[in-house]
């Protein structure tokens, strides 16, 4: 873990995966756009609408590993005063509120037509809601204070204190009997759908996660930047 | 524990001598609780239907009223500092604080909530479960809240920080302690909502005090 503590390396490192990620990223996603748009089944039940589930389920994925990795970044800065990883929690969080908005507004486009509702208060979209407005939070309270690294402290804590909400998601369909289906694809035993539309939705899922390591390298960069210009300005003004 | 005790009741000797903090988280939810007849209609029947919720409501916006000057006058005389210094570990300041400022603001309002469900035309059957659901809880309110307040000691615009990052946290708080009193309206038992409620009070007392000690920590480092 030490061994990414220093910010060159972690830049020689983020710079030589960086390619990767965003080739995987750009091809997984337009195979999944193609095969779950033109060559994959409709629904008997949902007709075309089901089409919508190949852009709103990775994203409900998504929403909950951002902010678990930004959950496990913050008690490695924490435990370790591991100074990139403060920078790895915060540089996700704008990423993670972006994946669950669009997660939110996906659920709304579907629900109207399937439910009747743009929006219902049962206990997915609920904690999902809640997901968000933690993510708003950590961000507000991350850019709080003049001490930049203050504010990263701060918002460490926040992060591992708002964690308890993500398996409160997870488990909500389990928990509560509501107007959300229960999981068809994260089971013990076989995943409940057919293959011509499990395919595409597995491809779009690799999709966003390469996309989400490629933003994060990109903004982590940015960050270390940043850092670095506020050092050099601090001393020029000293000097 | 004899420091706790002395830390406990100064906090809440100030709160009440200086009179404001008890006073106003009975009168902010009063005048909460008063506006709704307006915005909604003076029907005794809708006001009857909506009374557990906004109850308890106005009682989580009083206790935001005051939770981001939980640790802050503290913060900025230095008295928070000598705390730390001084013999008590920095949890058992936390704590001693959380629970002052519950006997300070909550108490009262704990007290005065049959008043509010009068006013709004709540049945006489559901006072017990609203006391109870009431008394267990706004601890974890406050103590959910001490985090928040912890956490933004010397940030800009505290206040409004404090309510974003509490709000989403004691939502389950909200859920339960509504649907106790729903619950014996209808005349179904209250018993299952006022347990949960009472384990999440259970597990925010060892867990909660942990974080406000942490956050505190980076606060005056």
């Amino acid at each position: 873990m030490h061994r990414f503590a220093n910010p060159a390396r972690f830049q020689r490192l983020g710079r030589s995966l960086l390619p990767w990620t965003s080739a995987i990223a750009a091809v997984a996603i337009a195979a999944g756009l193609t095969l779950g748009l033109f060559a994959s089944p409709a629904d008997y039940q949902q007709g075309e609408t089901v089409r919508i589930m190949y852009v709103h389920v990775p994203s409900a994925w998504m929403a909950m590993f951002v902010y678990t990795t930004m959950a496990v970044a913050s008690a490695t800065a924490l435990v370790w005063k591991h100074p990139v990883a403060e920078l790895v929690a915060e540089a996700a969080a704008p990423i993670g509120a972006a994946f669950t908005f669009i997660c939110l507004v996906t659920g709304a486009l579907w629900g109207q037509p399937m439910w009747g509702t743009w929006w219902v208060w049962d206990a997915r979209l609920t904690s999902v809601l809640v997901l968000f407005f933690l993510y708003l939070g950590y961000i507000a309270l991350a850019h709080a204070f003049d001490d930049p690294s203050r504010g990263a402290k701060a918002a460490s804590i926040l992060a591992l204190v708002g964690w308890v909400n993500v398996p409160i998601v997870k488990f909500s369909v389990d928990w509560w009997n509501t107007l959300h289906q229960p999981a068809s694809i994260t089971r013990f035993d076989a995943p409940a759908i057919d293959t011509a539309m499990l395919v595409p939705l597995l491809a779009m899922a690799v999709g966003f996660t390469a996309l989400f390591a490629s933003l994060l390298i990109l903004r982590v960069e940015a960050a270390i930047a940043a850092r670095r210009i506020r050092a050099l300005r601090l001393l020029e003004t000293r000097g | 524990m004899k420091a706790f005790t002395a830390l406990l009741l100064r906090d809440v000797q100030l709160a009440f001598r200086q009179g404001a903090d008890a006073a106003m988280a009975v009168l902010f939810s009063v005048m909460v609780v008063m506006l709704f007849p307006f915005g909604v209609g003076p029907e005794p029947e809708i006001l009857a239907g909506i009374a557990a919720g906004l109850v308890w409501v106005a009682a989580l916006l009083a206790s935001m009223l005051s939770l981001d000057r939980l640790f802050q006058a503290d913060y900025e005389d230095g008295t928070l500092d000598a705390l730390f210094m001084g013999p008590l570990p920095l949890f058992a300041v936390a704590l001693a604080k959380v629970l002052a400022h519950w006997i300070a603001t909550s108490v009262p309002l704990i007290v005065a909530t049959p008043l509010l469900a009068i006013l709004l035309n709540m049945p006489a059957s559901g006072f017990p479960s609203l006391v109870l659901s009431m008394a267990l809880g706004t601890p974890t309110i406050s103590l959910i809240g001490g985090i928040g307040a912890a956490l933004t000691l010397g940030a800009r615009r505290a206040g409004v920080l404090v309510a974003l990052l509490v709000l989403p946290l004691v939502i389950p708080v909200l859920i339960f302690g509504a649907a106790a009193v729903e619950a014996s309206l209808t005349g179904l038992s209250p018993r299952p909502h006022l347990l949960l409620l009472g384990a999440l009070l259970l597990a925010a007392l060892p867990l909660t005090p942990w974080a406000m000690a942490a956050a505190l920590r980076q606060a005056l480092a």
